[in-house]
C-alpha cells in the first residue's frame, strides 16, 4: 500500500542558519500508524515536523533538497492552503494555535471551519463532536484563555481535529504542560492512534511514547540515526543514551542486568511488560 | 543537628486583591546542606512558598525566618543575598546584553568592589560550566545555557539558599544529566537547594527530601523515597512516581523484596536477589 507520507532525502537550511538543519531524511508513514520523532533539543524534530504541511520551505523560505509526499500532494509545489485541509498541525505552545479572535471554546473551534467556509449548518456537528472527542463540553462557553495549560491544548487539538485532517502533526505538545496537563493531551492522543488516526509527533516522554507509536525516528543535529518499530529503537538503548535521550526506565533496566550479569531478559518497553518480564526473571531465582 | 536556615511557621498568604489564601497554615524548617524537592500541582502552592522563602512575597499572617532573620521586618537586599530565586523562564531574568555583565549585575548591585565581582563573576561561571562565554550575548545561548546562566547570575550573590523553579521544564534529556550534576556539585560544596518540580525522575535522582504542596498545604514531607512511594496521595494530586518505584512497588506486592528509588538501586536490588 502506498504510503500516506513519503519523505525522501530531505535535506534544508533555514535562510539564516549557517548549516543544514535537516540532512537527508527519509522515512514513510502509512495510514493508520504512528509515528515518534524523538532527538535532543535543536536536533531539527521540530523542522521536519515542518515540512510535513508545507510551513517548510513555503513559509520560511531556505535552501531545500529532496522530497515530500503527503497525502498524494508534493509538498514542495503545493501551497499551505491545501496542505493545511491535509495535515492538521497542533503546536508545542496551544497559545500559538488560538486565532485570538474568538471569545468562547465554541467559537475557536468554529473559527478554523468558517474560514475554510464549511456549509453553516455542518459547523455545529464538527465543533460538538471536535469538543467531546477532547473531553471539552461542558466548557463551550469559557474564554479560551481561563483554560488550563491541559485544556488548551485540547482545545487546540479540537481545532484541528474539527477539520477531519488525514494527518495529524503534533509538534511537543506537552512539553509546557503540567503532568495533569501532560495526562490529558496524551490520553488524547492514545485515543486518536487506537482508533487508527494517522499521526506524527514529536515527543520527550519516551516513557509515554512507548505505549502508542508503531515507529520511532531518532532524531540527532538533522540526521536520521535510528527509524524503525518502536520496539526496536527503545531498544537500543546504548544508541539512545549516546544521543542524550533517556530510555524507558524499564528498558534501560532490562539493559543493564543482561549487560552486567548476561540474563536474557526480553527488552520491556512499558511498566507492564516490566513487571511481567522482571517477575519471571526474579520468580525463575526463587525470590517469590 | 545541622543548622536550621530557614524556618516557616504558620504562613498564610494571600495574594493582594484576592479573597482566596493560596497558602494556608504552612510549617516548613529547612536545615543547612538540604536539596529538597517541592512538588504538586499548579496552582497548589509551590511557588507561593518558595518566593516567601526569599522575601519576593511576605507572608500575610504566620512568619518565615531566614537565618534567623524574619522577612517581614527584613530589607530585601539582605533576604536576596542568603536565598537566591532562579525563575522558570531565563528569558524573564535575563536583560544584560553579555554573559559576564549578566552575572556581574547582582554583585555590583551589592556594592562590592570591582575586583570582587570579577572574582565572583568567574567563579560563578565555572561553577555552571559557562567559563569561556563571558563576551557572549545571552540570547545567542541555547535554552539549557541561559538556564545555567541565569542560575550563575544567583549564585554571584553567594546565597546560602538556591531555589530554582522548574529548572528541568523544556530541557532534554542532555540538559537535564547537566542540571542533575550541578545540584550535585553545588550540594557537595554545602549548598542548600530547594527545587521546584515536576520531574518526578530528576526528583528521585538529586533531592534527599520531598514536599509534597496542594491546595496551599503540605501535604506529605519526608525522604523522598517514602513520599514517592505514598502512591495514592500522589495519585490525588495527579503525580506519578517515577517507572522504577512503580515497578519496584508492583514487584514488591508479588513478593519480591525491591524498594528502589532509582535504576541504580533497581539494578543492585535484583543483582542481590539473583544472587540469592
Amino acid at each position: 500500500m502506498e504510503p500516506v507520507i513519503r519523505v525522501e532525502n530531505l535535506t534544508y537550511a533555514y535562510p539564516t542558519s549557517r548549516d543544514f538543519v535537516l540532512r537527508n531524511v527519509s522515512f514513510e508513514v502509512h495510514r493508520g500508524e504512528v509515528l515518534a520523532v524523538i532527538g535532543p533539543n535543536g536536533a531539527g524534530k521540530s523542522t521536519l515536523l515542518k515540512a510535513l504541511n508545507g510551513l517548510v520551505p513555503h513559509f520560511y523560505g531556505g535552501k531545500y533538497g529532496g522530497r515530500v509526499v503527503v497525502a498524494g500532494y508534493e509538498v514542495l509545489k503545493t501551497p499551505i492552503s491545501v496542505l493545511s485541509t491535509k495535515v492538521g498541525f497542533v503546536f508545542q505552545d496551544p497559545e500559538d494555535q488560538m486565532s485570538g479572535l474568538a471569545l468562547t471554546v465554541w467559537e475557536e473551534v468554529a473559527f478554523g471551519l468558517m474560514m475554510l467556509g464549511f456549509p453553516r449548518e455542518e459547523i455545529p456537528k464538527r465543533v460538538e463532536e471536535a469538543l467531546s472527542y477532547v473531553g471539552l463540553k461542558g466548557l463551550e462557553a469559557r474564554s479560551p484563555f481561563e483554560l488550563s495549560g491541559g485544556q488548551m491544548q485540547r482545545l487546540a487539538i479540537a481545532t484541528v481535529l474539527a477539520l477531519k485532517p488525514e494527518i495529524l502533526v503534533l509538534d511537543e505538545p506537552t512539553a509546557q504542560l503540567d503532568p495533569l496537563g501532560k495526562f490529558e493531551v496524551l490520553s488524547v492522543v492514545k485515543r486518536l492512534a487506537d482508533e487508527g488516526a494517522t499521526i506524527v509527533i514529536a515527543e520527550h516522554e519516551i516513557e509515554e511514547i512507548a505505549y502508542f507509536a508503531d515507529k520511532i525516528l531518532l532524531l540527532d543535529r538533522g540526521q536520521v540515526v535510528a527509524y524503525g518499530p518502536a520496539r526496536e529503537v527503545l531498544a537500543s538503548v546504548e544508541e539512545l543514551k549516546s544521543r542524550g535521550v533517556d530510555p524507558p526506565s524499564v528498558t534501560e533496566l532490562a539493559y543493564l542486568l543482561s549487560r552486567d550479569l548476561g540474563v536474557k531478559v526480553p527488552a520491556p518497553i512499558t511498566l507492564e511488560e516490566g513487571v511481567e518480564s522482571f517477575s519471571k526473571l526474579l520468580g525463575g531465582a526463587g525470590g517469590a | 543537628m545541622e543548622r536550621e536556615v530557614i524556618r516557616v511557621e504558620d504562613l498564610w498568604f494571600r495574594y493582594p486583591g484576592s479573597d482566596s489564601w493560596a497558602l494556608r497554615g504552612v510549617n516548613l524548617r529547612v536545615s543547612q546542606g538540604e536539596v529538597i524537592a517541592f512538588i504538586g500541582q499548579n496552582g497548589g502552592g509551590k511557588t507561593t512558598l518558595a518566593k516567601n522563602l526569599n522575601g519576593l512575597l511576605k507572608p500575610t499572617r504566620g512568619r518565615v525566618l531566614v537565618e534567623g532573620l524574619d522577612t517581614r521586618t527584613t530589607p530585601t537586599h539582605e533576604l536576596v543575598k542568603r536565598v537566591g530565586y532562579v525563575f522558570q523562564n531565563p528569558t524573564h531574568q535575563i536583560f544584560e546584553s553579555s554573559v559576564w555583565r549578566e552575572v556581574a549585575y547582582g554583585p555590583r548591585n551589592l556594592g562590592l568592589p570591582p575586583d570582587e565581582v570579577e572574582r565572583r563573576v568567574r567563579w560563578a561561571l565555572s561553577e555552571v560550566g559557562l567559563s569561556g562565554y563571558e563576551d557572549h550575548n545571552p540570547y545567542d545561548l541555547d535554552y539549557g545555557k541561559m538556564k545555567l546562566l541565569t542560575i550563575a547570575s544567583v549564585l554571584a550573590m553567594k546565597p546560602n539558599v538556591l531555589v530554582l523553579d522548574e529548572p528541568t521544564t523544556g530541557q532534554d534529556h542532555a540538559g537535564r544529566r547537566t542540571l542533575a550534576s550541578l545540584v550535585r556539585k553545588l550540594h557537595g560544596e554545602g549548598f542548600t537547594i530547594i527545587i521546584i518540580t515536576h520531574d518526578m525522575k530528576f526528583v528521585s535522582e538529586n533531592a534527599g527530601r520531598t514536599v509534597l504542596i496542594a491546595n496551599g498545604q503540605v501535604v506529605l514531607d519526608g525522604p523522598t523515597r517514602s513520599v514517592l512511594q505514598a502512591v495514592e496521595v500522589l495519585k490525588e494530586n495527579a503525580i506519578k512516581p517515577p517507572q522504577i518505584v512503580q515497578l519496584s512497588l508492583e514487584l514488591q506486592r508479588r513478593g519480591f523484596k525491591l524498594d528502589a528509588l532509582t535504576l541504580q538501586e533497581a539494578v543492585e536490588q535484583v543483582k542481590k536477589i539473583l544472587r540469592g
